[in-house]
C-alpha cells in the first residue's frame, strides 16, 4: 500500500474539518480527493503531508506509521495550490532547493536540475524568476522542485485550480502522462469533477469531512451511492416524483414510471436524479416516453443541449451532433422523453438541500 | 444638419486648477518647513567660512561626540534588528494569550515622549533605582554612562524594524516556508534561505529608520546621559551644548553634518528601493 489513511479526525475550534476519514492508495495509483470547497479535502492532504497534526487517527506511508513524524521526515512531495515558489530564486535555484538543503554534491545537483527542467519542458527558463513565468509554467516549476527530492508520494493541492481552462486541460493531461511515466503514488485535491474523472485512477468523494464514496471514475459516475455524489459528479436533473398506492408518478402529472426495483409499499415523495445524457429525446413516442415541450435548443460545439419542460419540471438533455442532424428540432415543439437510466432517492433525506445546491451551481433553475 | 457635420467637442473642458493649486501648496509648504531650515544652516556655515567649519568639527569634544553617536547607533541597529525580526516573527506567526496587549506595547515608544522614557530609565537604573542598585552593587554604572544611553536609544528605536517587517511577513504568508520545510530544509535553513530574503526590504527600511532616529535622538539620551563633555555627550547633545554656549558656528557645523548624514541615508535607501521596484526580479 502506498498511503493508508486510518480514521482521521481534525477539528479547528468548533469546526470539524475532518470527521473519521479512512482510505487507501495503492502503490503507483493516482487518486483524486473530490469535494466542494470547505469539505475538508485539503486538510486531509495536509495531514498526509504532516503540515497539520490530526486529533486522532493514523497515517501510513509505505507501511510505515508516520503519524508522529514531521513533514521533513516523511519525504513526501507537496505541490501547493498557489505554487509557493521562492520568489527571490530563479527557476533553477527553486528546483535545486531541496537538494541543496540536503547538501548534495554540486555536480549531482546540476545534473538533476537539468534533467528535471527537460522533464517539465522549461528549457531556456533556467534563469527566470517566478514573477516572469505564466501560471502553467510556475506550476511545472513547483512540480519539478517537488520531484527533485524523489519523494515516495506526491501530494497536489488543487494543482490546476488557479489556471485558466485551456492551460488546465493541457496540464492535466500532461500530469497524467507524467504519472504514467514516473509511476509515483499520487493524491490530488480538486473540486472539479471533470478533472477528477479525466485523470484519476480512483476517486474519493469527500463531503463535510466524511468520505461519501470511493471508486473508479466510472463507478462513482454511474453508481453514485448517495444523492450528494450523484449531484456532485456531473450535471444532474432533479425530478420530483411520488409513490402513491403502489405506483410511481412524476409529481403533479399522471406520468407513470415503471420500476420494479423500488419498494412501493409506503406512499412517499421521492426524487429521480437523471443525467442529461441519460435522457432520450424523441419526436414521436415509439417508446414509452413522457410528453414534453422543447423550450430551447443550444448549440454547444460537439453536442446540442435541450431545455425541456415536463409539466412543471424543467430538465436538461444533450444530444450528439450526428444524432441531431437531419432532424428538425424547434422551440415550442412537442416531443417525448425517455429516462434511460436514473437514480431514486428518498425526498425526505435533505432533498431541498441538494436542490438548493444544484441551483447554486447553476445546474437547475 | 448632416450626419457628418457633427462637430467634435470634448465632453468637458479639462481643468487643471485643482491639481496645480495642490502641487503649488505642497511645494511652498515643503520649502518653508524643510528646505528653508536646511538653507539656514548651510548659509550660516558658509558665512563663517571653511576655517571655522574645520576648527569646530576637529575639536576633541566634537570628535568624541560623533564617535559616541556612531557606536550607540551601531549597537542599536545591531540589537534592534535581531530583536525586531524576532518580535515580528512572534507576532505574525504565533498565537498566544495577551498578544494584542503586547502588540500595543511595541508602539509605546512612539507614544511616550523621549524625555519621559529617559526619566523612566532613571527611576529604574538610577543609583537608587530598582535595578540600578543591583547593578551598582557590582560596580556597573548604567545611568550617566554608555549602557544607559544605549538602552534609551534601543527603547526609542524599538518599533521601527518590528513594524516594518510585520506587514511584509504577514503578506508573504506561510506557504513558502511550508514548502521549504517539506523539501527537507531545517527551521534554521528555512529562515536564512526563505524567510529572511523575503522580508529583506522591510528590514532594510526598518534599519534605515532606526539609523536616522538613533543619530538624531536627543531627549531620552539627554536625560539618562547627563551630557558630560568628552564622556557621555552624543552629537545632538554636543550641538545643544554649543548652542547654549553661544558657539553658533560649532552648533551649525555639527547640525549640518548630522543632517547631511541622515539625508544621504534616506536618499540611498530610496534609490535602492526604486531599483528594486523597477527590477522585475524582486517584484
Amino acid at each position: 500500500m502506498g498511503i493508508v489513511v486510518r480514521d482521521i479526525y481534525k477539528r479547528f475550534g468548533g469546526f470539524i474539518a475532518v470527521d473519521g476519514v479512512s482510505f487507501d492508495v495503492r502503490e503507483g495509483e493516482l487518486v483524486a480527493l473530490l469535494g466542494p470547497s470547505g469539505s475538508g479535502k485539503s486538510t486531509i492532504l495536509r495531514i498526509i503531508a504532516g503540515l497539520e497534526i490530526p486529533d486522532r487517527g493514523e497515517i501510513y506511508l509505505k507501511r510505515e506509521n508516520v503519524t508522529a513524524l514531521s513533514p521533513r521526515q516523511r519525504k513526501v512531495g507537496f505541490v501547493f495550490q498557489h505554487y509557493a515558489l521562492f520568489k527571490h530564486m530563479t527557476v533553477e535555484k527553486n528546483i535545486a532547493f531541496g537538494l541543496e538543503v540536503q547538501k548534495r554534491k554540486r555536480k549531482d545537483i546540476e545534473e538533476k536540475v537539468r534533467e528535471l527542467i527537460r522533464l517539465v519542458k522549461l528549457e531556456g527558463y533556467e534563469g527566470h524568476y517566478p514573477s516572469q513565468l505564466s501560471g502553467g509554467q510556475r506550476q511545472r516549476v513547483a512540480l519539478a522542485r517537488t520531484l527533485a527530492t524523489e519523494p515516495s508520494v506526491l501530494l497536489l493541492d488543487e494543482p490546476f485550480g488557479a489556471l485558466d481552462a485551456k492551460v488546465r486541460d493541457n496540464l492535466a493531461k500532461w500530469l497524467k502522462e507524467l504519472h504514467v511515466k514516473l509511476n509515483i503514488t499520487s493524491v490530488f485535491v480538486t473540486h472539479d469533477q471533470n478533472e477528477a474523472i479525466e485523470i484519476s485512477d480512483k476517486i474519493v468523494v469527500i463531503n463535510r469531512g466524511k468520505v461519501e464514496q470511493i471508486g473508479t471514475a466510472k463507478d462513482v459516475y454511474e453508481h453514485p451511492n448517495s444523492k450528494f455524489v450523484a449531484s456532485f459528479i456531473g450535471n444532474v436533473n432533479v425530478v420530483d416524483a411520488v409513490i402513491k398506492n403502489g405506483l410511481i408518478f412524476i409529481k403533479d402529472t399522471d406520468f407513470e414510471i415503471i420500476d420494479r426495483d423500488i419498494d412501493v409499499s409506503v406512499d412517499r415523495d421521492i426524487v429521480l436524479l437523471v443525467r442529461p445524457e441519460d435522457i432520450l429525446v424523441e419526436k414521436d413516442s415509439k417508446q414509452e416516453g413522457f410528453p414534453c415541450m422543447i423550450q430551447d435548443v443550444h448549440y454547444r460545439g460537439s453536442f446540442y443541449e435541450f431545455n425541456l419542460c415536463m409539466g412543471d419540471t424543467y430538465i436538461r438533455s444533450v444530444k450528439d451532433k450526428d444524432d441531431f442532424l437531419g432532424k428538425k428540432w424547434e422551440k415550442n415543439q412537442k416531443a417525448f422523453v425517455v429516462f434511460k437510466q436514473y437514480k431514486i432517492f428518498d425526498a425526505s433525506e435533505g432533498h431541498w438541500e441538494i436542490r438548493e445546491k444544484l441551483r447554486q451551481l447553476g445546474y437547475i433553475e | 444638419m448632416k450626419d457628418n457635420d457633427v462637430c467634435i467637442r470634448p465632453i468637458r473642458k479639462q481643468s487643471h486648477f485643482i491639481e496645480y493649486t495642490l502641487t503649488f501648496s505642497v511645494i511652498i509648504w515643503f520649502i518653508i518647513l524643510v528646505m528653508a531650515p536646511v538653507y539656514g544652516i548651510l548659509r550660516e556655515v558658509i558665512r563663517n567660512g571653511a576655517g571655522i567649519f574645520i576648527d569646530s568639527i576637529s575639536s576633541p569634544a566634537a570628535i568624541h561626540s560623533f564617535k559616541l553617536t556612531f557606536w550607540i547607533t551601531v549597537t542599536a541597529i545591531f540589537i534592534n534588528t535581531i530583536f525586531g525580526v524576532m518580535l515580528a516573527l512572534v507576532f505574525v506567526k504565533q498565537d498566544f494569550r495577551g498578544k494584542i496587549f503586547l502588540e500595543g506595547l511595541v508602539d509605546l515608544p512612539f507614544a511616550v515622549s523621549p524625555v519621559v522614557a529617559g526619566f523612566m530609565f532613571i527611576m529604574l537604573f538610577g543609583p537608587n533605582g530598582w535595578l540600578g542598585s543591583w547593578f551598582g552593587s557590582y560596580n556597573i554604572k548604567i545611568i550617566y554612562a554608555l549602557p544607559g544611553m544605549v538602552i534609551a536609544t534601543l527603547f526609542v528605536t524599538l518599533p521601527f524594524v518590528a513594524r516594518e517587517v510585520m506587514p511584509v511577513l504577514a503578506e508573504y504568508g506561510i506557504e513558502q516556508e511550508e514548502a521549504a520545510y517539506i523539501l527537507g530544509a531545517s527551521k534554521w535553513q528555512t529562515f536564512w534561505k526563505v524567510t529572511l530574503p523575503s522580508i529583506k526590504w522591510g528590514l532594510v527600511y526598518g534599519i534605515t529608520l532606526t539609523f536616522a532616529r538613533s543619530i538624531g535622538e536627543f531627549g531620552a539620551v539627554l536625560v539618562v546621559s547627563g551630557s558630560i563633555i568628552n564622556k557621555t555627550q552624543t552629537a545632538t547633545l554636543h550641538i545643544h551644548q554649543q548652542f547654549t554656549d553661544f558657539n553658533y558656528a560649532g552648533a551649525f557645523t555639527a547640525s549640518l553634518i548630522l543632517a547631511v548624514l541622515s539625508f544621504s541615508i534616506l536618499i540611498i535607501m530610496k534609490c535602492v528601493y526604486k531599483r528594486k521596484e523597477k527590477g522585475y526580479r524582486w517584484a
